[in-house]
């Protein structure tokens, strides 16, 4: 277990160095359309192969890792910020608490939330650069994405307000916002971590999806999300494995956090 | 507990109700609300175009559209959709049995394998099959779902596989970190120390104190598993309300959209509501 | 009586397995869920292609020779003024349901169509002036329909008029095409079985159509449908998009390159005076040298070859090459010349400094491209669009928009700056393009619904489109037509950039298939289309 902690703490490290490495490293830049040879396979000029528009892939996937990297966990940061709000209070608070915080995470769960989205993108300029588009996007799928990991966190609440521990601490008079910091805070912690890297490429993905709604990466900026649906053509093409290279490597990133990830204990004082 | 099931439908009607007002403002301020591509036909006279518009702006003022549709929703009528010309109430008759088909067949194989796996990983304590259950889980996470249900359509299994194969990772992970914490808690720890089978543990100790966080989450999947089935159902061609829903939001019908909304909010506060009432029958200690 | 009645249980087994074996079935796929089966309020392409299977009009457009030929109608005239056109109908034929078809079902139908409260997108392509359309019948073969003013092209417009029964209750079921809605499940499918009573007969004398049931599935994904072709679950693409024709050839057949389409890509800018747009801009959008530059130093042959595998040409102009008839062949191709255009931008007052374009007030020159999110050509076009016009030092913002927010933003708030869109044309005749190229027409996209015309040029081609629509020869109106065309070139208020293909696909177990670059490009003699295996004599 520990060698793998410890490859996965390297995979992370050589990712992030070649991803903001990536203009010195590059011969290409990430927009140079090679109009002479797209949809290429792998070469010795084009590791990874280039893109419909003849775009060098390897170039268009670190680059893609920049921009995921930041704003996923960004998202997800945001998201996971809210979950803990509302799910953990209402949860530990209990009664009428957890009743209106269960009832606002239905509603959120249930909302057409993409009409907010158009809207949004509609009230930007149309001249506005990339990272405020972006930016705007993954802030807003983080605010809207809260309440799956909300409901979960809310549960795990529950059940610790109603745990040994914390009716002993009670019973000995410690007050609620002691047993909120001392005992809730760290046991929802780890359901926390996990939401966090749940809801990481659960965002990536969703700026996929958004990017057939216009609300996605503008061009000709790349990002997982954008690279992800090129597997589409693999159910015609299925030779074509290179394409896979961006899954591969969002699936290697997340599983090295998951690694890293503390394992879930119960702490007791 | 007719209290509890009494507080339940009043908050499934209410959260209804404030769903549809919500939804409705939503879509009425989206850009696009008073277009329709219809319009671009360059046979159609001034007249005909004007006529579009005027179909569109019916629907223009948010707060009658609110008073009548409700009021109309109470005697069972849901409007016109704009968009198939028919009775909304008829398409989504039409479309829910396709979908609650494959959502439920979609959740069950999910939760048949979040079990097996989660079980198994917390039981067996083995670093290294904990350690490939995550990392299949997180490789999961990340295919796209309409990359997913293409895939199975290309190997012809059902979409719900894929259903099933979107909700996995979501429901592991938590029941995963859930079953380890209780294996590790006080009263586990005697029980195996007094020498108790694994499997006697399992049964009598762990799964009754892990019911209430579980059920919960089972609750939380339905609403993932709708959420997959627009996606699954847009990419394979299936008529259920997934595909309708996407079709009506990208046409802004009003009418439509507000509904669909209305059920899935009743889906997903019953579910779980059902997943509360469940816990709440079930005798635990309170604070 | 064992036996007897064992042999007639056998009998009935035997000749439902021949019954079932001998029947022909051809599936395909819409893309979209049909809108209407009214055949007067068609105007997607789902409902266009039922309309056309199940149909019967008077007189049909050859999609081969483009030749105007009888159909239920064996003879027609159209009177000196251009306002009559009377027909001499086809006697003993039937609808579907068996009622009988006559001039007062003609009547019907076109009573029903030009009704100002319908609103039928066929029924405008008659309006040429307000006033009420009469309709004739002399008696059960002879019609005669008068509209109030002159209607271009009057006899090739009925190739969309599908007659609709006046007796019938059920109108939807009672048709004069080779075939009839059967079933239709939403979402699903819609099932058309051949009409028993179609009046079409081959040569040698057999009924049409030769297969007994088309099943055409509701199928929005394009990968899917392609899969489905490939592994001959289906037997016909209709329409296959560039991408998908170069990956499904190397391992399938029955793939056509049709050449151009009459469909065509092109972009424009907005030079509508009250949008919301900085006055400098819109002082660069209204500049002929500005828009001439923009079109040259746009790279097609890029375009046609990179994101379009080469199944496109260049455009010249708003008529393709695949229209014969109307195309001006005077018009050169527009060459890519980055050179040239930075010379006619300095003469407008622009000049290149550390790489960017400024005008003459040093203003960068930076403009956004809108097109529809979705739409992979496009987005790649307007990317590659984006690269060209860097070399001139133009920054150009791709955004992609949701297509109503699109339309929005065109048609009301005339929010945009430059948009890319296609144009899909299914008729060849200049006419019905009369509300794009007249000043006051809703679809006079960079300019729409003007009070007077805002320039000379477009004053010239309002006076134009009159002319062409109230001339009484070809002539006359190809003359028209051609400045037209002519003044566009000049002009450049569309920067035409593509004619797409007519790419199609058709299962190699199919014969009597002869795919056009008309709409609806394969199946458009579908009753005379057969299985090789069926022993029937496919083709015309």
């Amino acid at each position: 277990m520990r060698t793998l902690r410890y490859v996965a703490m390297v995979i992370l490290v050589v990712v992030a160095a070649v991803s903001i490495g990536a203009p010195l490293i590059l011969s290409a830049s990430y927009e140079t359309q090679f109009r002479d040879a797209p949809n290429s396979r792998p070469s010795h000029e084009h590791w990874l192969g280039t893109d419909a528009l003849g775009r060098d892939r390897f170039s268009r996937v670190l680059h893609g890792t920049r921009i995921s990297l930041l704003l996923a966990p960004m998202a997800a940061s945001i998201a996971t910020a809210f979950a803990a709000f509302i799910g953990g209070v209402g949860g530990y608070l209990g009664k009428g608490w957890e009743r209106v915080a269960t009832t606002t995470i239905d509603l959120v769960l249930s909302l057409p939330w993409i009409f907010l989205l158009i809207t949004a993108r509609a009230l930007l300029p149309l001249n506005a650069s990339p990272t405020i588009t972006i930016g705007t996007t993954f802030f807003l799928l983080g605010a809207l994405g809260w309440a799956a990991s909300a409901r979960v966190v809310c549960a795990h609440a529950v059940d610790l307000r109603n745990n040994d521990f914390v009716l002993q601490a009670r019973a000995l008079g410690v007050p609620e916002w002691r047993i909120a910091i001392r005992h809730v805070v760290p046991n929802i912690q780890p359901i926390l971590v996990a939401q966090f890297w749940i809801s990481v490429p659960i965002f990536i993905l969703a700026e996929a999806n958004l990017g057939i709604l216009g609300l996605g990466v503008p061009e000709p900026m790349p990002s997982w999300g954008s690279l992800l649906r090129e597997l589409e053509d693999l159910a015609l093409v299925p030779g074509e494995l290179w394409k896979l290279a961006a899954l591969g490597l969002l699936v290697l990133v997340v599983s090295s956090f998951q690694l890293l990830m503390p394992r879930s204990e119960v702490r007791t004082r | 507990m007719r209290r509890k099931l009494f507080y339940h439908l009043m908050k499934i009607f209410l959260t209804a109700l404030l769903g549809t007002v919500i939804a409705a403002v939503l879509v009425r301020l989206a850009p696009g609300f008073d277009s329709d591509a219809q319009q671009l036909d360059p046979r159609l006279s001034h007249e005909s175009v004007e006529a579009l518009r005027l179909r569109r702006a019916v629907n223009g003022n948010i707060m009658k559209f609110c008073i009548y549709y409700l009021a109309a929703s109470a005697r069972g009528e849901f409007g016109k959709s704009l968009t198939f010309n028919r009775d909304v109430r008829e398409l989504i008759a039409e479309r829910l049995p396709v979908t609650v088909r494959i959502v439920i067949s979609g959740l069950a194989v999910g939760w048949f394998f979040t079990v097996m796996v989660a079980l198994s990983a917390a039981a067996l304590r083995f670093g290294v099959y904990d350690a490939i259950a995550g990392i299949v889980a997180g490789a999961l996470l990340c295919i796209p779902t309409a990359a997913l249900g293409l895939f199975f359509m290309m190997w012809r299994a059902p979409a719900s596989v894929a259903i099933a194969l979107v909700v996995f990772p979501h429901t592991f992970r938590y029941a995963r970190e859930l079953l380890v914490s209780k294996y590790e808690t006080p009263h586990v720890m005697t029980a195996r120390a007094k020498g108790l089978g694994p499997l006697r543990v399992l049964v009598f100790h762990v799964l009754p104190v892990c019911a209430v966080p579980l059920v919960a989450v089972a609750g939380a999947s339905v609403t993932i598993a709708l959420g997959a089935a627009v996606p699954v159902e847009v990419l394979c061609g299936i008529p259920g309300i997934g595909q309708l829903a996407w079709q009506a939001a990208l046409a802004r019908d009003l009418s439509l959209l507000v509904t669909l909304t209305m059920l899935v909010t009743i889906l997903t506060v019953g579910a779980n509501s059902a997943a509360d009432l469940l816990n709440s029958s079930q005798p635990r200690a309170t604070a | 009586m064992k036996i007897i009645k064992a042999a007639a249980v056998y009998c009935v087994l035997l000749f439902t397995i021949w019954s079932t074996a001998t029947t022909s079935e051809l599936r395909f796929c819409l893309r979209s869920e049909p809108k209407t089966f009214n055949p007067l309020l068609v105007d997607d392409d789902a409902s266009d292609t039922v309309r056309y299977l199940t149909g019967g009009v008077l007189v049909r457009i050859n999609r081969q020779t483009q030749s105007l030929e009888p159909e239920l109608a064996i003879s027609w005239k159209i009177s000196k003024d251009g306002r009559t056109i009377a027909f001499t109908l086809r006697d003993k034929v039937f609808f579907s349901d068996g009622s009988p078809f006559g001039a007062e079902d003609v009547a019907y139908t076109v009573e029903r169509m030009m009704d100002p409260e319908l609103h039928s997108p066929t029924g405008d392509s008659f309006r040429s002036a307000p006033g009420k359309t009469t309709v004739r019948v002399i008696d059960r073969t002879h019609v005669a329909i008068t509209f109030p003013a002159m209607v271009a092209a009057l006899d090739r417009l009925f190739d969309q008029v599908a007659i609709i029964s006046v007796r019938s209750a059920n109108k939807d079921k009672a048709v004069l095409g080779a075939y009839y809605v059967a079933d239709y499940r939403v979402g699903a499918y819609v099932m058309l079985k051949r009409n028993p009573n179609y009046w079409k007969r081959d040569i040698a004398g057999r009924q049409l159509p030769y297969i007994d049931t088309l099943w055409l599935e509701i199928q929005a994904n394009r990968d899917i449908e392609a899969l489905r072709f490939k592994r001959g679950e289906i037997h016909l693409i209709n329409s296959v998009d560039a991408e998908y024709y170069d990956r499904l050839t190397p391992a399938t057949s029955g793939l056509h390159d049709a050449g151009p389409s009459l469909d065509s890509e092109q972009m424009w800018f907005n030079q509508v005076p009250g949008a919301p747009l900085p006055a400098y801009k819109l002082e660069w959008f209204k500049s002929q040298k500005f828009r001439r530059a923009i079109s040259e130093a746009i790279n097609r042959d890029d375009l046609v070859r990179v994101v379009f595998g080469a199944h496109a040409q260049p455009a010249i102009g708003p008529v393709s090459p695949a229209n014969k008839i109307w195309f001006n062949t005077k018009l050169q191709p527009i060459r890519y010349d980055s050179t040239n255009a930075l010379r006619m931008l300095s003469h407008d007052g622009f000049r290149k400094q550390n790489g960017m374009l400024l005008d003459r007030d040093g203003h960068a020159v930076e403009f956004s491209i809108v097109t529809n999110a979705g739409n992979k050509y496009r987005e790649r076009m307007a990317a590659m669009i984006q690269q060209d016009l860097a070399r001139v030092g133009i920054k150009v913002n791709v955004v992609t928009l949701d297509f109503p927010s699109l339309i929005e933003r065109m048609t009301q708030s005339f929010n945009y700056e430059a948009v890319l869109l296609g144009l899909t044309n299914v008729e060849a005749d200049p006419n019905s393009q009369m509300n794009v190229w007249l000043s006051s027409g809703d679809n006079h996209q960079w300019n729409p619904r003007q009070k007077s015309p805002a320039t000379a040029w477009e004053a010239e081609i309002d006076q134009l489109m009159r002319t062409q629509a109230s001339a009484t020869t070809f002539k006359e109106r190809k003359a028209a037509w051609d400045r037209i065309q002519e003044i566009a070139s000049e002009q450049v208020p569309f920067i035409y950039l593509v004619n797409k293909n007519a790419l199609s696909a058709v299962s190699p177990s199919i014969s009597g298939a002869s795919p056009v670059a008309f709409r609806p490009q394969s199946f458009w003699n579908i009753e005379h289309w057969a299985f090789r295996d069926s022993g029937r004599n496919g083709g015309k």
